[in-house]
């Protein structure tokens, strides 16, 4: 007997361990090296950075890139305008999403599965593709220009691409099912009854939207805007593709300040950085997440 | 009165027009002759033909679904043991850090996660001299780390919306904890560990950003190829390709709805 | 009972028609939820649909809220036609099974929702709060958010709730299913007071007979969207129109054969399972040949040890198959020579004597002439 309580015992010990040291090997420390090399100053050497501690075994650490970042304004406005463009994108996204999961939640069951696939579906289909999708359309010469030119809309091409803008479609157009799908979880489970009981207590549908729908769906509307600004600001893909040259994204600094300029320690500390702005919209999203399964329980 | 208003449902017509409308017009072109992409130049389909010929195309997604195969099938394991582990045994030492660590790759931005784990690869060869080279090995690594987040989140939430009484009323009728696991827990969340599955396969062969940062010269991955050919625009063998893999997922998306429709009305 | 009884039949009197449902039908693609329903509802009175699951109750109920429209008839409410009016411009209120209290707003809150849609001054509606708040006596509670409160208090938050715009008319969808027993039956009686305090008309859809029986003033019995009987809970029990609704309220014996005879007050009904014939009360037309059942309710027969005397009561000979002691009183099973299982229950008073019976003692059953009613359909 005892022996089996031993071995169940290490089976449980297992199925913790494996899956813990794996994390700490492949996601933790990773940080800390960021964090430690953002603290190192570039060099020409393989890799190219000083070491954490030099040869006389003293700790050498040093600011310089944190200051540069907050003395650069480069880096400065580059963090504004991402959280900015974020920000509009996620708007956009949730004017957009919420009415979808709205019509979905309240379509007709055997409709409502087909609906919501639909939503899904470009989510398996290639990010990238779905984003090249859009160069092809926004071109100059794209499908949208020769649309209105040959309808006499406009006479001149009208410049699209390499735009905020094209950013903006791009980012909706990508992150759109992040939107509808939290917002439909919470309005499928909304009882219909509150928005009943408001129309029989005087409210007109519009009045008892904005009295019950749209407070109850806070939980929904919060973790949609949060999985979609997060992603969003980090975002490469996209303003490389669609964006134009000075439309510089953070997630865009950070891999050219790595690949093209090879400086290691700026790159790591401009991801420090990132993480730390990213840190009050993760938090909130799991705070949101963590009450919304206490509230569904 | 449970209808959809006119403003929601012409919103749901936009919505999906503009979702599917730029994927309908790559298939469309995907079958024009022309070598300017924008311009309609007749039907043809030596687009596809062109793409067959093409090693560098076939090299890169051949490695691309065995990582991809590979990294699903590792992070649905290590995934299904982190979910039960969050879901059925309530305290262990570092539960916190455990918790926290499954779901943060989850909003992580990729060029973070992409960045750390390159310099992780290189600080482990300076040390250990391994990974030598950056390529099938170490984008493998990168992709179980982020999609095994992704499965135990759902293997986590099936079991929390499963009964606990079924799994003890297996020990009640003698099962020691590990045969129970085998008996009854595991089929149970065989659905969700189908689902973990093919979600991380999907993810990893999604990544273009990760994948960048962590594989070395000479091996690039599907999007990794489509990436270098789109950066000089658009081109008529990227909108065969494209066209080839929606068609790859619609049809499979549409045989697994079919089927679970299917289970669920039987 | 008996005064409610007065009451209600002196409202239907003064007022018969202040709720008119005309041939009202509900369509759901071919799926009729409700069928050709007519029904007037007097003022003041607390009128409940009883029925079975799925039979159309709510359907009909959320017709006259205003969230169904009518496929067929018209609806009026105090001379008022309403069969077209959105929820919000109708003089009714509506109590959700669900109860469907506000999750976000603190019972106060709830409460005054009505009063703020109508748009009346702050120091009014706050005043109405507190009336309505003592009504249902939730005076301690009224900042608490409804998550912090216990099923019978958020009922009564959602009859606050819909009481407050004093309508002319509440609807209450089942609005004690969701209670425990010994809050059922208290509630119930704070129900029939608050309904007599106020005087607004009460239309109650409930499947439980008893609730139905023990608040109504009227009881319209419905299934398959069709009413089978409409009448005072002492008319529906006693004298149940048909056997749906002798089967559907209560338990009941019932017992084949065909009219021998027909006089003024009385049927003579030859019984061929009984080889008996047995007087019993009509309330149908019916014709000498036809073929009916004889219904009597468990505690309209007597059980006694020695054949009883009475030569114009029923009287019947069997043996105990099986006895239930329920307290107050038990539930007997007897057994007839034909194997016939009859009903039978009676109250347990101290020299009663069927204390003593035991299983497999014969025994005799009776019931007087007039216990028994002919069912026809
Ligand atoms: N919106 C709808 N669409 C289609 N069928 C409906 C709809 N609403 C109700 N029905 C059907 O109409 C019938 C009557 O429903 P209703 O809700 O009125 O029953 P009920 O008497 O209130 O039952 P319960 O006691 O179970 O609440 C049911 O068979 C139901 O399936
Ligand atoms: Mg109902």
């Amino acid at each position: 007997m005892a022996g089996s309580v031993n071995r169940d015992n290490l089976w449980q010990r297992v199925a913790i361990a494996t899956p813990y040291l794996w994390l700490l090997l492949f996601f933790l420390i990773p940080f800390i090296i960021i964090l430690k090399i953002s603290l190192a100053d570039p060099v020409i050497a393989q890799p190219p950075f000083t070491p954490t501690f030099d040869e006389q075994g003293a700790l050498s650490i040093s600011l310089d890139n944190f200051r540069f970042l907050l003395t650069d304004d480069l880096y400065a406005i580059t963090y504004l305008r991402s959280v900015v463009i974020a920000g509009i994108a996620t708007l956009l996204c949730l004017a957009l999403g919420f009415p979808m999961a709205y019509g979905i939640s309240r379509a007709r069951e055997q409709t409502r599965g087909l609906l919501l696939l639909l939503i899904v579906l470009p989510f398996w289909i290639s990010f990238l593709l779905r984003v090249y999708a859009w160069m092809g359309l926004m071109n100059n010469h794209g499908v949208i220009n020769n649309t209105l030119l040959w309808l006499g809309v406009i006479d001149a091409p009208i410049q699209m691409m390499y735009t905020d803008i094209a950013v903006f479609v791009g980012l909706v157009y990508s992150y759109l099912p992040f939107m509808v799908l939290p917002l439909y979880a919470t309005l499928e489970r909304m009882d219909l009854d509150l928005v009943e009981a408001a129309q029989d207590l005087g409210a007109t549908r519009t009045r008892a939207f904005w009295d019950v729908t749209w407070p109850l769906s806070r939980p929904g509307v919060v973790a949609g805007c949060m999985l979609v600004f997060i992603p969003a600001m980090g975002e490469y893909v996209i303003p490389y593709l669609l964006g134009g040259p000075e439309s510089l994204l953070i997630g865009r600094v950070l891999f050219d300040e790595f690949f093209v300029n090879r400086d290691w320690p700026l790159a790591s500390a401009v991801a420090v950085v990132l993480l730390l702005l990213l840190v009050v919209p993760i938090v909130i999203l799991q705070r949101n997440q963590a009450r919304d399964a206490e509230a569904a329980t | 009165m449970r209808k959809t208003s006119r403003f929601t449902t012409s919103v749901l017509a936009f919505g999906y027009a503009f979702l599917y409308i730029p994927l309908l017009l790559v298939v469309v072109y995907s079958f024009n002759d022309s070598r300017i992409a924008t311009v309609w130049g007749g039907f043809s389909t030596r687009w596809y033909g062109a793409l067959w010929q093409n090693d560098q195309v076939l090299d890169a997604a051949l490695l691309s679904f065995r990582v991809a195969f590979t990294a699903a099938s590792m992070a649905t394991v290590l995934g299904t043991m982190a979910g039960l582990a969050l879901a059925r045994f309530r305290r262990f030492r570092g539960r916190t850090l455990f918790s926290g660590m499954i779901t943060s790759p989850l909003v992580m931005p990729e060029v973070i996660t992409g960045l750390s784990l390159l310099l992780l690869f290189v600080s482990l060869q300076q040390l250990t001299g391994w990974p030598g080279q950056r390529g099938f090995s170490t984008i493998t690594i990168a992709h179980t780390t982020f999609a095994m987040a992704y499965v135990a989140i759902i293997v986590q939430s099936r079991l929390a919306a499963m009964d606990e009484s079924l799994e003890e009323a297996a020990m009640d009728l003698g099962g020691r904890p590990l045969r129970v696991v085998f008996d009854i827990t595991l089929p149970l969340i065989a659905p969700a560990m189908i689902a973990g599955w093919l979600l991380a396969f999907t993810l990893s062969l999604d990544d273009l950003v990760i994948a960048s940062f962590v594989s070395g010269p000479g091996s690039s991955t599907l999007p990794m190829y489509i990436f270098s050919k789109v950066k000089l625009g658009v081109s008529p063998d990227i909108n065969a390709l494209a066209t080839l893999i929606i068609a790859i997922v619609t049809i499979g998306v549409l045989i697994a709805w079919l089927a679970t429709r299917r289970t669920r009305s039987a | 009972m008996e005064y409610k009884q007065e009451q209600s039949k002196a409202a239907q009197e003064e007022n018969s028609s202040f709720i008119r449902i005309s041939n009202v039908s509900k369509h759901f693609g071919d799926f009729v939820a409700v069928d050709d329903v007519s029904l007037d509802i007097g003022k003041g009175e607390l009128f409940s649909i009883l029925g079975g699951s799925g039979c159309g109750k709510t359907t009909l109920l959320r017709m006259l809220a205003g969230f169904e429209v009518p496929s067929g008839g018209s609806i009026e409410i105090d001379g008022l036609d309403v069969t077209r009016l959105p929820p919000y411009e109708r003089p009714v209120n509506m109590m959700f099974q669900s109860y469907a209290v506000f999750p976000h707003m603190n019972v106060e809150k709830n409460i005054a929702y009505g009063l703020v849609k109508d748009g009346l001054p702050k120091n009014e509606i706050r005043k109405h709060v507190d009336e309505m708040l003592e009504l249902v006596q939730l005076g301690d509670f009224r900042r608490r958010k409804p998550a912090q409160l216990s099923g019978g208090q958020r009922q009564r938050v959602a009859l606050a709730r819909a009481l407050i715009k004093k309508p002319k008319v509440l609807l209450l969808d089942e609005p004690l299913a969701a209670l425990d027993k010994k809050l059922r039956e208290r509630t119930q009686f704070e129900l029939m007071n608050i309904q007599y305090e106020t005087g607004i008309t009460f239309v109650v859809v409930t499947h439980d007979q008893e609730e139905a029986m023990t608040l109504s003033s009227r009881i319209a019995v419905m299934d398959k969207g069709q009413f089978r009987q409409v009448g005072t809970p002492k008319e529906v029990y006693e004298f149940p129109d048909n056997r749906f609704v002798a089967g559907f309220i209560g338990t009941i014996n019932t017992f084949h054969g065909s009219i021998a005879s027909i006089s003024e007050e009385t049927l003579s009904v030859y019984s061929d399972e009984l080889q008996l014939t047995l007087p019993a009360l009509g309330t149908h037309p019916v014709e000498v040949g036809q073929e009916v059942d004889i219904a009597v309710r468990p505690e309209k027969i007597f059980l006694s040890r020695d054949e009883p005397d009475n030569p114009d009561d029923v009287r019947i000979q069997g043996v105990v198959d099986d006895l239930g002691y329920l307290g107050n009183r038990s539930l007997y099973r007897i057994r007839l020579a034909n194997g016939k299982i009859v009903q039978v229950s009676s109250q347990n008073r101290r020299r009663s004597v069927t204390r003593f019976l035991e299983w497999e003692d014969k025994v005799w059953i009776s019931w007087r002439p007039r216990s028994a009613v002919v069912l026809v359909d």
